[in-house]
């Protein structure tokens, strides 16, 4: 091991290397006193690169120790197991749930795209409302947090798409305790309002304070544990406005892109990115594609684009490592995403 | 909080004196790099770096709300429970009460269709005495393409609610609520909008109009950089100020004739053409939103007004609380107002075409101004 590969400021690392101690072995007989005399500091601070060095020497010899090869991995296997125990959040369209394998995974982020209108904010609300769902219905009974960049968030909708969710919860208990006398015992005591009580939202007006929310959500998940989904709406509106430096936009997205993966794996959490789309020239003429260029499309683990296909909602699985590339129909109405009817024009009586 | 003083987050002193040294003062500045870069920038060590980054993270990250408390929030302080309603029965009822507040509607349709018609009512409505079922305050009308008419919106007054204009100098009053304002250029609306910012809360203004955004943008065409980067820095001003003086912001956008390389479709689906036989671009319409895609993902509420064979339409193109519908509308003496306020709902990407045939006002639509 290097000492160059120490999490210390530059100039102690260069301090190190000029005196002499270029590997972890050099640093672990010295004592601090004499670490001070040779690289000319003080003695706190030549204690502090010991402990440092120390952490990082007692990290190696774990990683040649028993149980793993190289620390911080799973088999393969473990990960199945893990995954087929996961519990998914469903979409509340059986539909897209079927081509999603049951709906959004945990850990992992998932990036949602489309064209204005299409229900990207309507997918996010509905999400962030379904999480919650309690295990007895299948559910992760969860938390969300809804970080809103562009003001879309409408809590009416909210409200309306957790009412739907309770008669539907009701619904499926009186059909599965239909022979059961104890029907009346299972009602279930949840309120809409108990619903909007336990989305978090946040209002984000720059892209400073985008990157300081995610940052932020790390020690907000750890001190409320029972949140489950995070949805961005959008990932994208700060950064298509205002920004000369393209190169500075790429390295922030993808700072941020990791932050996201992490914390999506260390909580166990669903992350929904909504984005925007943009029009790309490719192969002699314009197509739509989603915005923040084509680094961006690697950050996501999952993206599912949302298009008119006729005069039909659709989704279309475009890039997961698990999934297979599949399209299916998806409705909006009024209590939220459903399947899609086939009669083509109701006439809604207000 | 962005541009939060760092040397005011109470960060130690230590590490505190260090950003200040290397010229790093606001929160932008710190959270624009990487936490390597900073590590070099500040020379000190990773533990460091990564902890003063969560402390201006969690400093300058907005307080969270949960949406029980937003919903009960807006019940309790805001009039109408921060709706603009439309007094069109059926559009209000899909919209939960009206035009929301603190959100940019936009109104899209070809010319004479009715949008300044529209725009002249909900003036009108913002004006009017709570009493009345109005938001009794001020409203800001910016009128680009100078089709703002007095005369017109007080006839609209005295039609619909006599019992108001009716009284002496209530006329006067209500249309001394009325701020037009007509910039002549794209800087000018610029420096209008910056003004706004202060006085929108301390002069009681309840509703802006801005008729219309495209006319500023192609007023301007031919230098600069492209259009949708023009327009960049106003959409999410205007979305701000919509935004903290809760007041709702109407803004109507033209149309003009869809190019035939227009995208309309994703890559997978052009490779997947024969799946679908039938050409999607059949369905598009000739007509389309003058402002391009970028703009449509900024307005939260879009409707559109079109005619077909005679009848005028206005439709809930884009909303995230109504299911698309489309309401049959007429314009008389008193102003817009619907036939039917039962309205159909829509299936499909008709809900954002957008019709042109054959309704009485004078069709004039010039496919050189407004691209």
């Amino acid at each position: 091991m290097e000492v160059s590969s120490l999490p210390i400021s530059a100039s102690q690392r260069g301090k190190l290397i000029s005196s002499g101690y270029t590997s972890l072995s050099s640093l672990s007989s010295v004592s601090p006193s004499q670490l001070a005399q040779d690289l000319k500091i003080s003695e706190n601070e030549a204690l502090e690169i010991l402990k440092v060095a120390s952490r990082r020497s007692e990290l190696d010899i774990t990683d040649n120790g028993a149980c793993a090869i190289v620390n911080g991995a799973q088999t393969a296997w473990d990960m199945l197991q893990e995954e087929e125990s996961s519990v998914r959040i469903t979409t509340s369209c059986s539909d897209l749930d079927d081509i999603l394998g049951g709906g959004i995974n945990c850990k992992e982020v998932t990036e949602v795209g489309g064209v204005p209108g299409i229900g990207k904010t309507q997918l996010g609300i509905q999400l962030a409302i379904n999480v919650q769902i309690p295990a007895d219905y299948g559910g992760l009974e969860g938390k969300a947090v809804y970080i809103d960049t562009e003001g879309s968030f409408m809590v009416e909708r909210a409200f309306q798409i957790a009412e739907a969710c309770i008669e539907d919860m009701q619904e499926y208990n009186s059909f599965l305790r239909k022979d059961s006398k104890d029907s009346q015992a299972c009602q279930i005591r949840k309120d809409p309002k108990d619903f909007l009580d336990n989305i978090f939202y946040f209002r984000i007006c720059s892209y400073t304070e985008q990157i300081a929310v995610i940052n932020y959500l790390e020690k907000f998940v750890s001190e409320h544990k029972d949140v489950k989904a995070v949805v961005i709406d959008s990932i994208t509106f700060h950064f298509r406005q205002d920004f000369e430096d393209m190169a500075l936009r790429t390295r922030l997205l993808g700072g941020m892109a990791l932050k996201l993966m992490k914390l999506a794996k260390t909580f166990n959490l669903a992350i929904i990115l909504l984005n925007q789309v943009t029009t790309k020239y490719s192969e002699g003429s314009f197509q739509l594609t989603l915005a923040l260029g084509d680094s961006w499309s690697h950050a996501c683990t999952n993206r599912i684009i949302l298009y008119w296909n006729g005069n039909e909602r659709c989704a279309h699985i475009d890039k997961s490592p698990s999934m297979r590339s599949a399209s299916a129909p998806y409705a909006v109405t009024g209590r939220g995403i459903r399947n899609c009817a086939s009669n083509s024009k109701r006439v809604k009586m207000m | 909080m962005a541009n939060q003083l760092i040397s005011q987050m109470g960060l130690p002193k230590s590490i505190a004196y260090v950003f200040a040294a290397r010229n790093i003062i606001t929160a932008k500045d710190a959270l624009s790099l990487t936490e390597f870069e900073m590590m070099e920038l500040l020379d000190v060590g990773l533990a460091e770096v990564t902890l003063a980054l969560a402390h201006i993270s969690e400093v300058s990250c907005p307080p969270y709300q949960t949406a029980l408390s937003l919903l009960e929030h807006r019940i309790q302080n805001e009039y109408l429970a921060g709706h603009l309603p439309t007094r069109l029965k059926g559009l209000d009822a899909a919209l939960c009460g009206g035009i929301p507040f603190g959100v940019v509607t936009e109104l899209v349709g070809p010319a004479g269709i009715g949008k300044t018609q529209f725009c002249l009512k909900l003036a009108l409505l913002a004006s009017l005495p709570s009493t009345y079922g109005g938001l009794d305050g001020r409203v800001i009308y910016i009128d680009v393409e100078s089709k703002f008419s007095s005369k017109r919106m007080i006839e609209m007054g005295f039609n619909s609610f006599p019992e108001i204009f009716q009284t002496e100098g209530m006329a006067k009053e209500m249309a001394g609520r009325i701020l037009v304002l007509q910039p002549a250029s794209l800087t000018e609306f610029t420096e209008s909008l910056q003004q706004l910012k202060v006085s929108l809360l301390q002069h009681h203004v309840k509703l802006l109009i801005i008729d219309s955004m495209t006319a500023l943008i192609s007023g301007e065409n031919g230098q600069g950089p492209p259009r949708q980067h023009a327009l960049g820095w106003h959409i999410s001003f205007i979305k701000s100020l919509a935004e903290f003086s809760r007041i709702p912001v109407v803004v109507t956008n033209q149309v003009r004739s869809q190019g035939r390389d227009e995208a309309s479709r994703y890559l997978f689906q052009v490779q997947d053409r024969t799946e679908f036989p039938e050409d999607l671009m059949s369905f598009d319409s000739h007509l389309v939103a003058a402002l391009g895609i970028h703009w449509a993902h900024a307005v939260s509420i879009r409707l559109v007004l079109e005619s077909r064979s005679g009848q005028r339409f206005i439709k809930l193109a884009k909303s995230s609380i109504s299911p698309p519908m489309a309401f049959l509308f007429n314009i008389t003496a008193s102003g817009i107002f619907l036939i039917d306020d039962d309205g159909v709902e829509m299936m499909g990407p008709e809900i954002n075409a957008i019709h042109c045939q054959g309704h009485s006002g004078i069709v004039n639509f010039d496919t050189e101004m407004t691209r």
